[in-house]
């Protein structure tokens, strides 16, 4: 079975993100694997562990994103596409898509595996666009996959639960955080993807153009700020001040 | 005048609150139109008519029932190329989001994603999209044809409108190509006793409660209040609690009357999906978190001390 997995450099959710001057995040932090992608990948090495097969990484992004690439490489994935060109900086999401698109049909997969959404963006909107226009039936928000020859079976998050869903490959499959535990990297992984293929592509290459976003952004306010509370230590009397709160709010 | 579709969310047959707050913000906007799918369809036109929509084109079809977006994306794009919206606004769901990014890519149009809200502007639409966890927004004009804006829940009140809706039978036939994700079985494994997104009362729960085992502690003091338990992403992703009870900006928006954060920093993913809440309460060890520079109250301490010794408090109040 051959499986991509779609991967993503994003800024450490666990650094504090800044904005730059012209409001824009800045993007000068320290950059990991998104973690959802972490466990997109951990996902498609079980599956290649039980199956056989290849696990190919497909990514966008500046020259410095073959280090997130390179992470899920020495995890055990065993090459990584990556599409890098300066005319794509700040392209939005079908744009995205397009160009991870392009990519990923010259690897005629099996599997595309998504995390349902970035760690950064959240939008979650290149899952569904790129299966569009692969011509791939989706099946989302996945917390387990069965793989069975030429079939896949996924259990679908719901509010409330799940839904089973059934469909052939080729087919596409957005993960959800709940899939996998991402396996540390062995010294010996890490070791060995030095040497893996990292394939290096330009807009060009994947015969994307730039042209009109889907949006134009206008200008940017500050939201209305919230009325700074009070703060106070626990010193015996919080939890007396929080049920006052409680009885002025009147749901006590 | 403007033409605006609202794609209305079924589960199962019941119409999505999101899809009126869609439809009650869209009467601003210009002419409204929309589309139901599956089954129950008919019945929710109906309610989409008392709420401002002009015609309502419904296809009871099973296959939008038994096969995820990819029908619902060929009736949305058939219409499309029928009545030539200006805007398609879908709510931004887990499930609106699959058929709006299909369709997106579909007609080549784009779209705009987590708008929290929408206005008409020189013959065109600027939409509102909060990010930098709510702090800033940004107005983005839609260069789309049509303009897709896929809009947060809880962003806009339902009201209704004096009035029906023309109910028309949206002719289409889904291809066998169009059926291929299909939903064998459907499981509930948790029923909520309070909804989360109507609870006036919300104790989430972060990394601070320590782990799951701890989780209790709110489900009784929710209890207590008859409010309902979140939770935020980094414990949801870490299996301490399931998605369902995520608020964020995936996972649920909320706006209770009052909402209590308990171990949560206050990162933007989370509170972009309750900064909206009349009353934030937040219990943190932390002085410097985010969180407590948008609490009306803050309390500096041991959450796992005092959740349970507020949960005491608030059964004795309501017993004397």
């Amino acid at each position: 079975m051959k499986i991509v997995v779609t991967v993503k450099q994003v800024p450490d959710p666990n650094s504090n993100l800044t904005l730059e001057a012209d409001n824009s995040i800045s993007r000068e932090k320290e950059v990991v694997l998104d973690p959802g992608d972490e466990c997109g990948v951990e996902e498609a090495l079980q599956l290649k562990e039980a199956h056989g097969g290849e696990v190919v990484l497909v990514s966008m992004g500046p020259e410095r994103a073959k280090d997130a690439i390179r992470k899920g490489l020495s995890m055990g994935a065993d090459r990584g596409v990556l599409i890098s060109d300066a005319s794509l900086a700040g392209a939005d999401a079908l744009l995205t898509a397009r160009a991870l698109a392009a990519a990923i049909k010259d690897e005629s997969p099996d599997l595309v595996i998504c995390a349902t959404e970035s760690y950064d963006g959240s939008t979650g909107m290149v899952p569904p666009m790129l299966a569009e226009l692969l011509g791939l039936p989706q099946l989302t928000f996945a917390k387990k996959i069965e793989a069975n020859g030429s079939t896949v079976k996924v259990h679908r998050q719901t509010a409330d639960g799940y839904e089973v869903v059934e469909g052939a490959t080729p087919a596409l499959i957005t993960v959800t955080a709940a899939i996998a535990e991402p396996r540390y990297a062995s010294l010996k992984g890490i070791m060995a993807a030095r040497s893996k293929e990292i394939k290096q592509l330009t807009a060009g290459d994947v015969g994307i153009e730039k042209g009109e976003p889907a949006e134009t952004i206008e200008g940017v306010a500050d939201a209305e700020a919230r009325k700074a509370g009070e703060v106070v230590e626990d010193d015996g009397t919080a939890v007396d001040k929080i049920v006052q709160v409680l009885a002025q709010a009147k749901v006590l | 005048m403007a033409s605006i579709l609202v794609y209305a969310e079924l589960n199962q047959g019941k119409l999505a609150t999101t899809s009126l707050e869609l439809m009650t913000k869209a009467r601003e906007l210009g002419e409204v139109y929309a589309i139901a799918l599956g089954g129950g369809a008919k019945a929710a036109a109906a309610t989409l008519g008392k709420h401002g929509a002009k015609v309502i084109h419904v296809n009871e079809d099973a296959a939008f029932d038994d096969y995820l977006a990819e029908p619902a994306t060929d009736a949305v794009a058939a219409l499309y190329e029928k009545e030539k919206p200006d805007i398609i606004l879908f709510g931004f769901t887990s499930d609106s989001r699959e058929v709006a990014g299909r369709l997106a890519a579909r007609l080549g149009s784009g779209l705009i994603a987590n708008a929290s809200d929408i206005v008409a502007n020189d013959g065109g639409f600027v939409a509102k999209v909060p990010y930098f966890g709510g702090a800033k927004i940004a107005s983005m004009k839609a260069n789309g044809k049509p303009a897709i804006v896929l809009i947060r829940p809880k962003s806009f009140e339902v009201s209704e409108k004096a009035g029906a809706g023309e109910i028309q039978q949206l002719d289409v036939t889904i291809p066998d190509g169009s059926k291929r994700a299909r939903v064998t079985d459907r499981v509930v494994e948790a029923s909520e006793r309070v909804k989360l997104e109507d609870a006036r009362v919300v104790i989430s729960g972060g990394r601070g409660m320590g782990g799951p085992q701890n989780f209790p502690l709110l489900e009784e003091l929710a209890s207590a209040l008859g409010g309902a338990v979140g939770a935020s992403r980094a414990v949801v992703d870490a299996g301490w609690v399931p998605y369902s009870m995520q608020v964020g900006q995936t996972g649920k928006s909320v706006r209770p009357g009052v909402y209590i954060a308990v171990g949560i920093s206050g990162a933007m993913q989370h509170t972009v999906g309750m900064k909206t809440s009349k009353v934030i309460i937040a219990i943190n060890k932390d002085a410097e978190a985010p969180i407590m520079k948008m609490a009306d109250l803050g309390v500096v301490g041991d959450a796992l001390k005092i959740v349970p010794a507020l949960t005491a408090a608030v059964k004795a109040k309501k017993n004397g």
